[in-house]
């Protein structure tokens, strides 16, 4: 208690200018809080959250199929827990492993508590809530299995395992859009955060080989390779988004035989792909320029081929570097997937848009946005967090801890 | 450095062979570029075929006559005069003044506030502090077009019209626009005041404007308040400490000594925002901002015209980075150390 005065005196009220200042901001936090407060229990509607709350995950994803949702769900969220699993499993070779640090406990409690809460906040029913208790459990039961029992695991075993994720994604695309004996759902009923998650992660998953072709090819010294890269990448960081994606649904049917442009979900996806690819090669050169020329040397030296002195020497170096810098790209496009919403897809945005046309929930924009702010929120602080984490695990220089 | 041939300490009976001419190392370079070379203009060959041929079925072959055709919608709000029997040409035009009248107003916003709240990240107020880091994680994880309609639809729509219209010092904030104090007829200073209900005043910004720009300074605001705290981190400390040992107060030591120092670090990441808000302008579609960008998408719908209209707004936006870019290059070598 001491302590604590003490610092708060250091911190807040060390000078008596500070002290004003401290003072000053204090009331106004307070005073916006309370307004905040008041507005959201007292004035706030928020049946237009939970009435539509089906149609914001998903879309109008036909009620029928929506089973395959809910498998697709629970396969990612089995995956997720197992690899959560297999890494404490398998900790680097300079730390202790310990099955449950302190950070996996509190994620366990804090994933508990808001997958206990969710439901009730939103009053679903109690067989969906159901639903999504049972997934916590599952993404529980998975971390243990796998912690508990992964370290027997040959590292053969390990690449196997890490080809799960890959399959997934196409196990995720037939579940998704149908065929293979499902019945097919057309891409103009996907929408939601369903079809925000779609298409950040297809553009992600595909952005990352060519950022890294391009940001190859900017530091080539074939001449050509080198001022082709730089062309395309500075085209495409010069020119807005939102012109992009109008190109591509305007322009991509002009430009491929008739017949063979893809839907507008795809274009759109196509767009946001070849759009974060520039951003990426400049993430990734930074990461490039890091690595001392005579890694490279050195390797070549060694009788490695060019490619192979790239994937095994300097590539994982510049990567690492690189890292912060293309997850903050993930990031943002992960937000500029709303851009979606103008030109008339339904992601997330979108959604919120024709749910406020509905004259039902007219004027409801600010419990709406507020909640799909906390979404986006959520969603790009937890990428955030997770690359911290990543960058601990690949530093070199780390020190051996416990937790 | 060019390579030495290594001497051979033990001369082999048999010379090693030849490798094969595509292993040659001086036609490895020009067959790896003459191939990705050959690829892309294959693509391109492929897709500039098929938009001929699909431009020529459609009818829409390149052309710009149709700019000298009467545009036939009016702008809402436009600095240069116009009205829907101008051309399409100065309706495009009239749209891009627009932009650069949002992105000027927006720099010069956004390096305010953000270099404000990079100076506040290294206050000895524990609470300015952590109320800096605060503003930059909450706007940095949360999609700009979302900030934007929020500033719109939930901020600014919602205001109270006439007497009840929120009323500041100079500036009065309701629902049909922003009215702000100025030199008015005969060059007079006057405020705001309400005729007949209606509110006057030398400025008026419409609510479009005013969420666009809030929501643009806001967004770039925590941007550049990132750049402006690394520029400051890279600042050595004993600078702080050797200010502060000749008396000068936490204020003046920013302000004087480190600041100046700082720039050289700030002006290249400056230049990055700077453009990606000048890119971000075109979010304005969204509040209903006449934009360049929303007119040449009420022009193409129009018309039909999108190669045309693509081309003039893929000119536009780099023309305009590059404007920005040079600009900056100029002030970053006036910021960069001068060594004899």
């Amino acid at each position: 208690m001491k302590h604590l005065l003490r610092r708060l005196r250091a911190e807040l009220f060390a000078t008596r200018a500070d002290a004003a200042l401290s003072l000053v901001l204090i009331s106004l936090i307070s005073l916006g809080a309370i307004g905040f407060l008041r507005w959201a229990f007292t004035q706030a509607q928020w049946a237009v959250v939970k009435v539509n709350s089906t149609l914001f995950a998903v879309g109008r994803y036909p009620v029928e199929q929506q089973w395959r949702l809910w498998l697709l769900t629970a396969l990612l969220i089995a995956a997720s827990g197992a690899t959560w699993g297999l890494i404490r499993a398998h900790p680097r070779p300079d730390r202790t492993g310990v099955l449950w640090p302190r950070n996996d406990r509190l994620a366990v409690v804090l994933l508990s508590l808001i997958a206990l809460a969710l439901p009730l906040a939103l009053d679903l029913s109690l067989a969906i809530a159901g639903r999504w208790w049972g997934l916590t459990v599952l993404l529980v039961v998975c971390r243990w299995l796998a912690g508990r029992f992964g370290a027997r695991l040959s590292p053969a075993g390990q690449r196997l395992a890490a080809l799960v994720w890959p399959v997934l994604y196409l196990v995720g695309m037939v579940l998704i859009s149908g065929g293979l004996g499902l019945v097919t759902v057309s891409p103009s009923e996907w929408g939601g955060l369903m079809l925000t998650l779609l298409a950040s992660s297809f553009a992600i998953l595909l952005c990352f080989p060519i950022g890294v072709l391009l940001a190859l090819g900017r530091r080539s010294d074939l001449p050509l390779l080198r001022w082709g890269s730089v062309l395309y990448i500075e085209f495409i960081r010069g020119a807005p988004l939102i012109t992009l994606l109008f190109l591509g649904q305007n322009i991509l049917g002009f430009l491929l035989p008739g017949g063979l442009a893809p839907d507008r979900i795809w274009r759109a996806a196509w767009v946001l792909t070849f759009f974060a690819a520039a951003y990426l090669a400049e993430a990734v050169r930074s990461g490039l320029a890091a690595v001392p020329r005579g890694q490279l040397e050195a390797a070549r030296s060694l009788g490695l081929s060019y490619p192979k002195a790239l994937q095994h020497v300097v590539l994982p170096q510049a990567l690492r570097v690189a890292l912060p810098a293309i997850v903050g790209q993930f990031i943002s496009l992960l937000q500029d997937t709303t851009l979606l919403s103008l030109i008339g897809l339904l992601e997330l945005l979108g959604t919120a848009r024709t749910v406020m046309a509905n004259p039902a929930f007219l004027g409801r924009n600010g419990e709406v946005y507020l909640t799909l702010a906390l979404l986006f929120w959520g969603c790009c602080a937890a990428l955030g967090l997770g690359s911290r984490a990543l960058e601990r695990r690949l530093d070199p220089h780390a020190l051996p801890s416990a937790t | 450095m060019a390579p030495v041939p290594p001497a051979d300490p033990s001369p082999s009976p048999l010379p090693a062979p030849k490798p094969p001419w595509w292993r040659d190392r001086r036609v490895v370079p020009w067959l790896v570029q003459a191939v990705v070379g050959l690829l892309v203009l294959l693509l391109i060959a492929f897709l500039l075929g098929n938009l001929v041929r699909n431009l020529t079925a459609a009818g829409l072959l390149l052309s710009w006559r149709w700019l000298q055709q009467p545009a036939g919608f009016d702008i809402s709000e436009s600095v240069l005069p116009f009205n829907a029997q101008l051309p399409y040409w100065r309706a495009l035009a009239a749209g891009l003044v627009n932009t650069i009248r949002a992105v000027l107003v927006g720099l010069v916003g956004a390096t305010l506030l953000g270099t404000l709240v990079g100076m506040a990240s290294f206050s000895h107020n524990g609470l300015l502090r952590r109320l800096a880091r605060v503003y930059v994680e909450v706007v940095r994880n949360i999609p700009l077009l979302l900030q934007l309609v929020f500033w719109y639809f939930v901020v600014f729509l919602t205001l109270p019209n006439g007497v009840a219209a929120i009323q500041l010092p100079g500036v009065v904030l309701a629902k049909s626009g922003l009215y702000i104090a100025g030199l008015g007829e005969g060059l007079r200073w006057m405020g705001p005041s309400l005729v007949n209900g209606v509110w006057q005043a030398p400025v008026r910004l419409s609510v479009e404007f005013g969420s666009l720009l809030t929501g643009l300074i806001v967004y770039s605001g925590a941007f550049i308040a990132e750049v402006v705290r690394g520029g400051i981190a890279a600042v050595p400390k004993g600078q702080w400490e050797a200010a502060s040992s000749l008396g000068l107060n936490w204020f003046a030591t920013l302000r004087r000594i480190v600041l100046p120092q700082s720039l050289r670090v700030i002006v290249p990441g400056l230049n990055t925002q700077y453009i990606s808000l000048a890119k971000n302008s075109s979010l304005a579609v969204a509040v209903g901002y006449s934009d360049l960008y929303s007119v040449a998408e009420t022009t193409l719908n129009q018309t039909g015209r999108a190669v045309e209209v693509i081309l003039v707004l893929l000119a536009a936006y780099l023309t305009l980075d590059l404007l920005i870019s040079a600009l900056m290059n100029g002030l970053n070598r006036l910021v960069q150390i001068r060594e004899r």
